[in-house]
């Protein structure tokens, strides 16, 4: 069994287009959230989204490697680049080594919508193009930058909605642990856009606080109304232990458990044990007791239904130990396929610069989410352990464990 | 439209649209060997003369098109039917 860890991060994110810049904003407790009016026109029920503008890749990227590549594919090219820098991966290491890519990604609703567009009005298939089918895959991630970064090992993309990032984390950290690959580059990539949200805007799951939408996105408050969708990329380099001590590179952590569960119930309801199952998993897989763990990046969405839920599912793992707790979705809306990726990047950023970022908008708990230490100030902190939530449609639940070193 | 305006054009649109070198623009190029289009660009370019020129290219039509001169050929051939 190896050791597997953490020697490189990225992120591009509504709160900040690189890890200097979301660090400074998890700490001020800045939103990313905006109203854009042209999700209004369109009939949505919320205009409430997170938002970060597109990356120029042109001058970076070739057309070929552009054209196939879509918003979240170059949100994704932007964090790996990041990522492989400060963990001191260059093009030449990757050339020689066997280096893979599993990515978090369970949509790409933009391609799909312009290229039957194409058909509906030309009538020819030919008139489509050669970049929609690459850009319009689920595995539109993993496939471009296996590509770009000519990546040799294994190389698939994990869609487990909510928790695709985690999930990929997980799967990464497996892998590694079992010897199967040395390096990995993780991640979770989601497209912001009108098109892919509209069938969730359905759901009447988003917030519709729309005259204070910095404040819309409140996770464990009394008078939270709904998620706020959000997106942005994350990625972290995996590798084992050995590998990296033999190349000197940078430790931001170490993967000690990954923790999974089904709640085999509503699609869309989330429950109780489906994450206490998943939590008590981890805790069992990094060996460690609950009273180890002093930080929890909750999943909270800011739904009524999921913090509660998840609220009661922390203080039935964790009970009197009362680790901390807060909801980065406070400030970046919820990144869902990224979001397991990137709040363990926000989560080691904590770890790193010992602070825990504020869950901002917590004015008021109610009876569920009394029960936890939400964390409302930014507040200094030594973090040992944390533990990062991400859960799904269908019941996916994902737990992860990561530790300094 | 003069032959030499139509070449002008698809000059243009492989180094706007294909972003092919300027400086690789030559008659005698090979499309693949020396602009390097590959089988995809070749799908962008049916796209890409059927909105700038009007008409869909055939595939068939282009298995003896060699070099950039054959592509102008065929286009102004396509365009102008009665020049020979």
């Amino acid at each position: 069994m190896h050791r597997v860890v953490i020697t490189g991060m990225g992120i591009y994110s509504v709160i900040g287009k690189n890890l200097a810049e979301v660090r400074e904003s998890l700490y001020q407790g800045k939103s990313g959230i905006i109203y854009d009016s042209h999700r209004k026109e369109l009939g949505f029920r919320s205009a409430l989204t997170g938002m970060v503008e597109r990356p120029q890749l042109k001058g970076a990227l070739d057309r070929r490697m552009r054209v196939g590549l879509p918003v979240q594919g170059e949100y994704a090219y932007v964090s790996t680049l990041e990522a492989l820098k400060n963990a001191g991966i260059d093009q030449a290491f990757i050339d020689h080594h066997e280096v893979g890519i599993l990515f978090g990604n369970d949509s790409s609703a933009v391609p799909v919508v312009e290229s039957v567009d194409i058909l509906r009005n030309k009538k020819d298939t030919m008139m489509i193009g050669s970049g929609y089918i690459f850009q319009s895959m689920n595995s539109t991630v993993s496939m471009n930058l296996s590509v770009i970064f000519r990546l040799k090992g294994v190389n698939f993309t994990i869609s487990g909605a909510c928790a695709s990032g985690s999930h990929a984390i997980g799967v990464g950290y497996l892998m590694i642990r079992q010897g199967l690959q040395d390096i990995i580059i993780c991640g979770g990539a989601q497209e912001i856009n009108a098109e892919s949200t509209a069938s969730f805007d359905a759901l009447n799951a988003f917030s519709i606080r729309e005259s204070e939408p910095t404040k819309a996105s409140r996770p464990f408050d009394r008078d939270r109304d709904g998620l706020v969708p959000s997106g942005g990329a994350a990625t972290v380099i995996l590798e084992s232990y050995e590998s990296a001590v033999k190349r000197g590179a940078p430790i931001f952590g170490e993967i000690i458990g990954y923790g999974f569960s089904s709640n085999g119930e509503h699609i869309s309801m989330p429950n109780v044990e489906g994450p206490v199952k998943a939590m008590q998993k981890a805790l069992s897989d990094a060996g460690i007791k609950s009273g180890e763990v002093d930080y929890i990046n909750a999943h909270a969405t800011s739904t009524p239904a999921g913090d509660s839920n998840e609220a009661k599912s922390i203080e039935a793992v964790f009970g009197s130990s009362r680790p901390m707790v807060s909801s980065t979705k406070s400030m970046t809306g919820h990144e869902m396929w990224m979001g397991g990726a990137s709040e363990v990047v926000y989560s080691a950023l904590m770890m790193n610069h010992s602070f825990i970022a504020p869950n901002i908008n917590l004015e008021n708990t109610d009876e569920s989410t009394a029960l936890l230490n939400i964390i409302t100030k930014t507040t200094p902190a030594e973090i040992r352990t944390f533990l990062s939530n991400s859960f799904g449609f269908g019941g996916t639940n994902s737990s992860l464990i990561v530790r300094k070193l | 439209m003069q032959n030499d305006e139509i070449i002008r054009k698809i000059n243009q649109l492989l180094i706007d649209d294909i972003e092919i070198d300027k400086a690789l623009i030559s008659p005698a190029a090979d499309l693949k060997k020396d602009l390097g289009i590959d089988s995809l660009d070749f799908v962008d370019l049916f796209v890409i003369i059927d909105n700038n020129f009007g008409f869909k290219m055939k595939a068939e039509e282009m298995v003896d098109v060699r070099t950039l001169n054959d592509f102008y050929t065929y286009i102004i051939k396509r365009i102008n039917p009665i020049q020979k």
